[in-house]
């Protein structure tokens, strides 16, 4: 039986010569180096390609159940998610395992960064791998279009925006993306076609190229200070160091496999806890009572189209994508010598603290959205009883007013509304009387002007009650300006 | 070839027939890939060659509309397509200043899109996502919008109001009461 079983693998083995091909492949030396703990941090990469490979796995799984027709793909989602079998789950594994992908090639592409694992000879692995980042966010912006709620068609509203924004063609542009000359089945069909069709075939196109030059060009050996990378002499070095390297299968690998078990637990575990994510609202244009947001990856990009000065917005959103993907490419031609070591390498260490910095911070602000209307705040936030206890009936009207006049939709009282405007709750110490009557009637800075909403009764008495805005025992804005005058 | 007459062919003849076979490979392959290029383009750049223009839209009959009111008009839009679902529907927002003037708004904000809703109460258009506000006549109150609201063309036709939509405006591809070219 033994010998029978041997003779088989045998014949196999005559015609396809895998000893010398494919086993070589998988033993081919890694520097001993990463023996040590470091070792670690050389399992980014293999994990974010095994959550593609879960990806494509899930995803051909969903691909037979899915409906890619605008009029059916919301309710096929909710059959997917009620009706078929651990369908939930397929769905909760193929998003969460798609945030992990994004989380993981930004720790992979950080810590190559970190340890100049892109300078000579590896320079171009880096540019493929900037290839397989912006595919991996074209996937997670396509799959999210997928989702096919309001979300996904407000989402595309947006993403027609900025792209009409575009000189000359920008119009053509929008009809090309849409399918048509509104967002509709062609509109989805065509994403469908991108994510599941056109960007899968590059990525896997692009991964192949990129694991042949990790094999080729071997992986980086962990830096040391003052080990200056010189294209003279690199290889050489290199290979001498290979010479004394242990084989990647099964000893290196051992890690990466630790690492992507640890991953799959991780990602079965908050999938069977978390769920899938969504489908949220139906995707009905005539439903305006949402608030589309990006999922968490984007919002940083959405705080940016928030904050920035509308006259640098549509350079901001055309041009800044163009050269952050510009530099990102060519870094390693300016900067593919000299030393690896992060402990030499003040600015590098800077850039990434930089980036994550600015990216935590306009993440942190894209989440509390200061910058939105609270739409449903002048209806569900009350004013603090405080503020209206033994007011007179002119100032209760005052509150009333400012309630019902949408006023909280952007000012909060003790920190209760919209953060749009400044909080009102002790207004009555910045402003007088007359300029809090001028700002409601003209407006200014960034408020609309109430004046033909509110006749001179209702303005005098919102201005009255704001006037009561002031804690216990301050003077009111009025009387300091008088006395200031008076000196 | 020419061995029987006891003459071996010539170089030129050789480079000459061998040529001509060469250049003729070279063109048929030029020919068939071009010829089966053109429909294979021409079908990706299908929403660009063949631009549906705007269609008039019946939204109801003048009676709807109260004097000097706004109001929230849903209707299917008229550019839809077989498979739209609910997706082929659109609103508008209808002002009536008084008598037969109107004024007709998109529902997406002039900046990135996203869906304004109207606020009677204090007369303003309000967006959830970069809080852009507008005026109850659709000009820009504040915010990041570089512009008031886009606007659809509209008539009376036998004591109906019929407006002209379809496409989804965009800055360079407003509203039809903006744009005389091909959308309107």
């Amino acid at each position: 039986m033994k010998q029978a079983i041997g003779k088989l693998l045998w014949w196999f083995e005559e015609r396809l010569e895998l000893r010398t091909s494919l086993w070589t492949v998988m033993r081919h030396p890694i520097p001993r180096d990463l023996r040590t703990q470091v070792g670690w941090l050389y399992v980014f990469g293999s994990t974010a390609m095994t959550l593609l490979v879960l990806q494509i796995v899930t995803g051909i799984g969903l691909g037979m159940v899915y409906v890619p027709s605008a009029g059916e793909a919301y309710e096929s989602l909710e059959h997917i998610n009620y009706n078929v079998e651990l369908g939930w789950m397929l769905r909760a594994i193929h998003n969460w395992s798609a945030n992990g992908m994004v989380v993981l090639v930004v720790v992979h592409m950080t810590q190559v960064f970190l340890m100049g694992a892109y300078k000579y000879p590896r320079e171009l692995t880096w540019m493929i791998g900037v290839v397989l980042f912006l595919l991996t966010l074209g996937m997670a912006f396509t799959g999210q279009v997928l989702r096919w709620d309001a979300d996904s068609y407000w989402g595309l509203g947006v993403g027609v925006a900025m792209v009409g924004r575009i000189p000359y063609i920008g119009p053509e542009l929008v009809e090309l993306m849409l399918g048509g000359p509104t967002v509709g089945a062609d509109t989805l069909s065509r994403f469908f076609a991108l994510h599941v069709f056109v960007m899968p075939g590059l990525l896997f196109a692009s991964l192949t190229v990129h694991l042949y030059l990790v094999i080729r060009k071997g992986i980086s050996e962990p830096p040391k200070p003052d080990e200056l990378v010189d294209p003279e002499t690199y290889v050489e070095k290199y290979e001498e160091k290979l010479k004394t390297g242990d084989p990647f299968f099964p000893d290196v690998f051992l890690r990466d496999a630790a690492f992507i078990g640890l991953t799959l637990l991780v990602i079965v575990g908050m999938s069977a806890i978390l769920g899938p994510d969504g489908p949220g609202a139906p995707p009905d244009p005539t439903l305006l009572a949402v608030e589309p947001l990006p999922d968490w990856y984007f919002l940083p990009a959405f705080a940016v189209l928030a904050l920035s000065p509308p006259s640098l917005e549509t350079g901001i959103i055309l041009i800044a994508p163009v050269i952050i993907v510009a530099i990102m490419f060519l870094f390693p031609v300016f900067a593919g010598k000299g030393q690896r070591s992060p402990r030499r390498r003040p600015v590098a260490v800077l850039i990434v603290i930089g980036c994550f910095l600015s990216y935590c911070v306009l993440w942190q602000l894209g989440v509390q959205e200061p910058w939105s209307p609270h739409m449903t705040a002048w209806s569900g936030v009350p004013v603090p009883t405080h503020m209206i206890k033994g007011r007179s009936p002119k100032e209760l009207q005052g509150a009333a007013i400012l309630q019902e006049k949408t006023c909280r939709n952007c000012h909060a009282l003790d920190g209760q509304g919209g953060q749009r405007g400044p909080d009102l709750t002790v207004v009555a110490t910045r402003l007088t009387r007359d300029q809090l009557i001028r700002q409601v009637v003209q407006g200014g800075g960034n408020m609309p002007a109430y004046g033909k909403e509110l006749n001179r009764f209702e303005v005098e008495a919102l201005v009255s009650f704001l006037e009561t805005l002031k804690p216990e025992g301050y003077a009111s804005a009025e009387a300091s300006v008088v006395t200031d005058r008076a000196d | 070839m020419n061995s029987q007459s006891g003459e071996p062919p010539t170089m030129e003849t050789a480079t000459t027939r061998r040529g001509f076979m060469e250049w003729f490979s070279w063109a048929l392959l030029g020919l068939g890939s071009v010829a089966m290029a053109i429909p294979i383009l021409g079908f990706f750049l299908g929403p660009i060659l063949k631009p549906r223009a705007d269609e008039w839209v019946d939204f109801g009959p003048l009676t709807d509309f109260p004097q000097n009111s706004t109001r929230l008009v849903d209707v299917l839009n008229p550019l839809r397509g077989a498979n739209d679902g609910m997706t082929g529907k659109v609103a508008a927002y209808v002002r009536r200043i008084e008598g037969e003037t109107f004024q007709i708004f998109s529902t997406h904000c002039t900046h990135l899109g996203c869906p304004v809703s109207w606020f009677k109460e204090s007369g303003l258009y309000m967006c959830p996502c970069h809080g852009g506000v507008y005026y109850e006549d659709g000009g820009h109150a504040s915010g990041p919008p570089p512009r008031g609201l886009y606007e659809f063309e509209h008539r009376v036709e036998e004591d109906r109001l019929m407006v002209k939509l379809g496409h989804l405006p965009t800055l360079q591809n407003p509203g039809s009461a903006h744009v005389s070219g091909k959308n309107s």
